[in-house]
């Protein structure tokens, strides 16, 4: 499966990160490394412009991170019209390591508060499509 | 070397439909900021025009628009930075004529985004994030900016009312300004009751697109104490970035473009916020006003919903900001936007805003940003 069906409307098909999507349906969410100067990346990048080398590891992120923002969604854009409302959020996992995507809908919107504990779980969508999102994190905790 | 002044400025009224094409639309400005100029077309050096291309129909408008405003054979070109293109085109028309390369430099920012089918309009608004790993999960703009107005009132206490009041303040200024698009006033009551689109924003925390244009010409010092009475010297120009990604934001409760390029535009024009008499602000969003409070220093950070709530940034306060109703009311043509900015602190310095003129404004600040803080913009402007 490549990044063609990663989320749920993909407007690019190529990539050198498509690996991404391989574990993200093995049940991992993955970011990159740098092998040459260390530098971690989420997004994944497969190229470190800091020293110029292309040898990139992936490394899994693991346990649970923070709320850093969110909004609830009540218009989407075109692809989306359908999926609104949805809540958009950035979770931060430590060492400036960020991670943007969606809260499970099982998130009561009164019960979001910033701050709050959230665990990253790959999920599949309909239509042989593939995301990951945010779940409460004494809740689904595949990563420990 | 020689310094770079402002000479004219203009705008077309802002709408959301024009019903006239976009070399017409550029026509309405360029008339408004060559008027009274001791100048013609022909000693125009160059022109640079500013627009978001995805919204255009015609393709490389700026070869079709120096033809219409019979600006050839000087050159032409476009240049992008989304929402603050007109900013970039304004500094590089400085950098054009600080070279030597020329004296006098026409800069024309125009959006038609009518021109598009809401439906396309909404297609291009899913593609302005990153394209692989963010926009697949339906980031738009106003949710980018609806995070950091949640980040800002998760830290520092801000509130939904605060927001309110800032539309309150920019509708009282909108409803004066001829140009807007919206010149109704609106209630504390009308805002805060208005539908929710991406919380904690509502329909009227957020700016409409709009067709528009606006046109600066800029000129060298010597040429501009000729043809006009009273130059508009820029004095002070910042340029910055910040991530496209929302996972790469360091700071939630700032824009660190914004930061970043006034910093060194107050470092170029050797002042510092206190020196601001006038400023038009990017309030793209209610909350967008308040943070650049802050990122321009004229609060301190957290503090960017007090100087609302006191009244301050009305044109008896402290510090007046959007005195002309803000993209909030004006509406937003994004190639155009940056230039109406610099046309109302050019009007007020030279104090011919007679509906709402701040007293004695000597020094004015504009202050515009591309995308959801990916570019900022910063330029300082002195009488």
């Amino acid at each position: 499966m490549g990044i063609e069906h990663f989320g749920t409307v993909s407007f690019t098909s190529e990539t050198k990160a498509a690996g991404f999507v391989t574990f993200l349906e093995q049940g991992k969410v993955m970011a990159t490394r740098c092998r040459k100067c260390g530098a971690s990346c989420f997004p994944p990048k497969m190229d470190c412009p800091k020293c110029f080398s292309s040898d990139v590891e992936w490394f899994e992120i693991k346990g649970s991170g923070k709320l850093a923002t969110y909004t609830v969604v009540n218009y989407g854009p075109t692809g989306f019209e359908d999926d609104a409302p949805y809540i958009l959020a950035l979770v931060a996992f430590g060492d400036g390591l960020q991670v943007f995507g969606r809260l499970s809908r099982d998130i009561e919107e009164g019960d979001i508060k910033v701050g709050m504990e959230l665990s990253l779980v790959p999920i599949k969508l309909p239509k042989d499509r593939i995301a990951y999102e945010f779940q409460t994190a004494h809740g689904n905790t595949p990563h420990g | 070397m020689e310094d770079v002044a402002i000479v004219g400025v203009g705008q077309s009224v802002f709408s959301r439909k024009c019903g006239i094409s976009i070399r017409e639309l550029c026509f309405e400005a360029f008339k408004e900021a060559m008027d009274g100029l001791d100048i013609t077309n022909s000693d125009i050096d160059a022109s640079i025009v500013c627009s978001a291309p995805e919204y255009d129909k015609q393709r490389t408008p700026s070869g079709l628009i120096s033809e219409y405003l019979e600006l050839t054979p000087k050159p032409a070109f476009c240049v992008e930075t989304v929402c603050s293109s007109n900013s970039t085109g304004i500094r590089v028309a400085w950098s054009l004529i600080k070279s030597g390369l020329h004296k006098v430099v026409a800069v024309i920012g125009f959006q038609k985004m009518s021109e598009l089918s809401s439906r396309e309009a909404a297609e291009r608004m899913s593609r302005g994030g990153d394209i692989i790993w963010e926009s697949p999960f339906g980031l738009t703009m106003p949710a980018g900016y609806a995070m950091h107005a949640r980040a800002h009132m998760a830290k520092y206490g801000t509130t939904e009312e605060h927001l309110a009041k800032v539309r309150l303040k920019n509708s009282h200024y909108g409803a004066m300004n001829p140009k807007a698009t919206y010149r109704k006033e609106l209630s504390l009551e009308d805002i805060l009751s208005s539908e929710v689109i991406t919380s904690p924003l509502k329909k009227f925390d957020c700016c409409a697109n709009a067709d528009g244009s606006s046109c600066v010409i800029v000129a060298i010092g010597d040429i501009a104490k000729r043809v006009t009475k009273i130059p508009i010297w820029i004095i002070g120009l910042g340029a910055a970035t910040d991530t496209m990604t929302m996972a790469g934001r360091e700071t939630l409760t700032g824009l660190r473009c914004a930061q970043e390029a006034a910093k060194q535009a107050y470092g170029m024009a050797g002042m510092g916020p206190e020196d601001i008499d006038v400023a038009e602000v990017h309030d793209c969003f209610t909350i967008s006003e308040i943070l650049a409070y802050e990122d321009l220093g004229f609060a301190r950070p957290g503090d960017g919903a007090k100087l609302i709530e006191e009244g301050e940034t009305y044109v008896e306060g402290r510090i007046p900001v959007n005195v002309d109703g803000g993209l909030l009311s004006k509406g937003h043509p994004i190639g155009a936007t940056g230039g109406s900015q610099i046309r109302t602190i050019v009007r007020q310095l030279k104090a011919e805003a007679t509906e709402a003129q701040v007293k004695d404004a000597e020094i004015g600040l504009v202050h515009n940003i591309g995308g959801v803080g990916q570019y900022g913009n910063v330029t300082i402007l002195r009488r």
